[in-house]
């Protein structure tokens, strides 16, 4: 921790500190409550002028649109489409993944073998191939074996996307654990697939948890390969079905808020319970080579 | 610290990260990792290489014929880049868009993280607060800042009246306007930058021992000089990985830059990623998509090798 001076400045200074740092803060959620608000608001507060700051009713009008429950909208949303694609796409793509990126990231962690770092740098580095750019010959093979529009298609690319990040948090995770572990692993008979199964695997759970996380989220979110890969509601995510509201001759920016906030669900989720054990995921390999 | 002792130090570490008491383990290691080298293989580096040979060609999407190749013609996809005012003009403005948002997004960045190394008040809230961004997709973040910096709708002008520094509506086109568009884009994309560069910033101050700033407040230095030169080269390996880590998704500004101004007005906010799906997606030209796509890879594996090999480095001398 950060030693600071005492006496009566240091109150007021760490009355200033707290005031800065709670008002920079909160601008940076401010778009996170305002998007909330927005979809449970009537659609005459968000597009009136003078603006309505503070709503005076409350409404679940957008979802009942977005759902099909009111007849009087005709032009609705496939979210139930999304929801599907953009579930099977990433849960199947983080299940294969983690497990993929775990055996690596455990070999990189615990072995010592020829062109270590530049197998370990190849992995990272695929990872950084813009979207875009993979997006185009992807389309053209996956043409030719009938993947394109297909959501297990879709699943496969992620796999490949997430497996090099997951491979580096858990080579952080796995360099965690104490080496005595291991080594009373071997010495009681265990071979390096059992030490890593029965020992190793089960004492990083919470930072597979992580990984799983975040393999999750990256799938849920990408938006360049999909689009150029699901041609129509059979493997469209929510993503791309965000896009489809901004190509409307007029925005409906409550549905558009309605949709984000469904699309935001697993990550507010996610994000309050892995806080603690991504940082320590991510900076492990700074502090110890 | 003389240069000599120093470069002891470095070597003695460097033996130590190379044999950090890794097994000798023979073909097992190779056997953990093949499925997901086969898997990289397969689906970034066999249709990268495909996309290589796809740029020798005039390939157009609408016409299966134009995808042969020909030695005479295979660099002209290429010539035809270099002599493309459009392809420059994106490439610059890549650059400026990369320039500012990293070093903007990394400065401001640190300074949170040394602000929320202080604060007393509610730490694990204010947390969660840093980490709100981190719940938007890329495109998202584009869709939201395009509602709230829209002319007549948006969040941004409608406080502006609310404070009374412009009259009406319409009165700040910010997304068409030249400048101001770019900014824009900036500020979304350094917006969604600042929790994951600042949560590592963060745990590299709180794990720096008070032990170190003793002698240095006996030494009477100022708060600036304490973090000059001491809690600054000290965080450089967490530096080095919240940049590593940026760089890699440092693409996901594509996302915003299509949904916010899709590279307008008037191609002033093109960028690379943009012009690519513009060429391949839009106008069919796949050939030409390719050829542009290498240049854009190999700009992005530099730039995180780049940042990699600071990396190891910092790490090494640490």
């Amino acid at each position: 921790m950060i030693t600071r001076s005492v006496g009566p400045n240091r109150r007021r200074n760490d009355f200033l500190w707290n005031a800065v740092a709670w008002a920079l803060l909160l601008l940076l959620a401010l778009p996170a409550f305002w998007i909330i608000l927005t979809a449970f608001r009537p659609n005459v507060e968000i597009n009136t002028f003078p603006p309505v700051w503070i709503p005076r009713r409350l409404t679940l009008e957008a979802y009942a649109n977005m759902f099909g429950l009111n007849p009087e909208v005709r032009q609705r949303v496939a979210v139930e489409a999304y929801l599907r694609n953009s579930l099977v796409a990433s849960g199947v793509s983080t299940a294969v993944a983690v497990s993929l990126g775990t055996l690596a990231g455990y070999a990189f962690a615990r072995f010592r073998f020829r062109f270590h770092t530049p197998l370990f740098l190849g992995i990272m580095l695929s990872r950084a191939v813009p979207g875009v750019a993979l997006s185009l010959p992807l389309f053209l093979l996956f043409n030719r074996v009938g993947l394109v529009n297909n959501v297990l298609g879709l699943a496969f690319v992620y796999v490949a996307v997430n497996i090099p990040f997951t491979a580096w948090l858990m080579d952080g995770f796995f360099r965690q654990i104490p080496k005595e572990l291991t080594e009373s692993a071997y010495i009681d008979g265990c071979g390096h697939w059992s030490a890593f199964w029965r020992i190793e695997l089960p004492l990083s759970l919470p930072g597979l948890a992580t990984a799983a996380i975040f393999a999750f989220l990256a799938a849920w979110n990408e938006y360049q390969v999909v689009s150029v890969l699901a041609r129509n509601n059979a493997a469209k995510t929510f993503p791309p079905g965000l896009f489809a509201f901004t190509e409307q001759f007029t925005v409906d920016w409550r549905g558009m808020a309605a949709m984000s906030v469904i699309m935001m669900a697993p990550a507010v989720i996610f994000v309050i319970l892995v806080q603690r054990n991504l940082v320590s995921g991510l900076t492990f390999g700074a502090v110890k080579g | 610290m003389d240069a000599d002792s120093n470069r002891a130090r470095e070597k003695g570490a460097a033996s130590r990260f190379i044999e950090v008491s890794r097994i000798e383990a023979g073909f097992f290691p190779f056997a953990m990792i093949s499925p997901a080298l086969i898997m990289i293989i397969l689906v970034v580096g066999f249709p990268l290489l495909y996309s290589l040979y796809v740029s020798f060609t005039p390939y157009e999407l609408l016409k299966p014929n134009s995808l042969n190749f020909t030695a005479a013609r295979a660099l002209r996809n290429y010539q035809k880049l270099l002599n493309d005012e459009i392809f420059w003009r994106s490439l610059w403005n890549t650059i400026i868009f990369l320039a500012v948002t990293v070093n903007l997004s990394y400065a401001l960045s640190m300074a949170l993280s040394q602000l929320l190394a202080r604060v007393t008040l509610g730490q694990s809230v204010l947390r969660t607060l840093l980490m709100t961004p981190m719940m938007f997709a890329p495109i998202l973040v584009g869709m939201q800042f395009r509602w709230f910096f829209n002319a007549n709708v948006g969040l941004v002008n409608n406080v502006l009246i609310s404070l009374g520094l412009i009259q009406e509506q319409g009165q700040i086109a910010w997304l068409v306007d030249v400048p101001l568009g770019m900014i824009t884009i900036m500020i979304a994309s350094i917006w969604m930058n600042i929790p994951v560069l600042t949560i590592i910033l963060l745990a590299g101050t709180l794990s720096l021992s008070a032990e170190t700033f003793e002698a240095a407040e006996v030494d009477g230095a100022s708060g600036w000089q304490k973090f000059r030169y001491i809690t600054f080269p000290l965080l450089a390996p967490f530096s080095y990985i919240a940049l590593t880590i940026m760089s890699l998704d440092i693409a996901r500004a594509f996302d915003i830059v299509r949904i916010m101004t899709d590279g307008g007005p008037a191609r002033r906010t093109e960028m690379l990623w943009t012009y690519i799906t513009r060429l391949a997606i839009e106008d069919t030209k796949f050939g030409l998509g390719s050829a542009m796509s290498w240049i854009t890879v190999i700009l992005s594996v530099l730039f995180t090798l780049y940042f990699f090999r600071q990396l190891v480095r910092a790490r090494i001398v640490q």
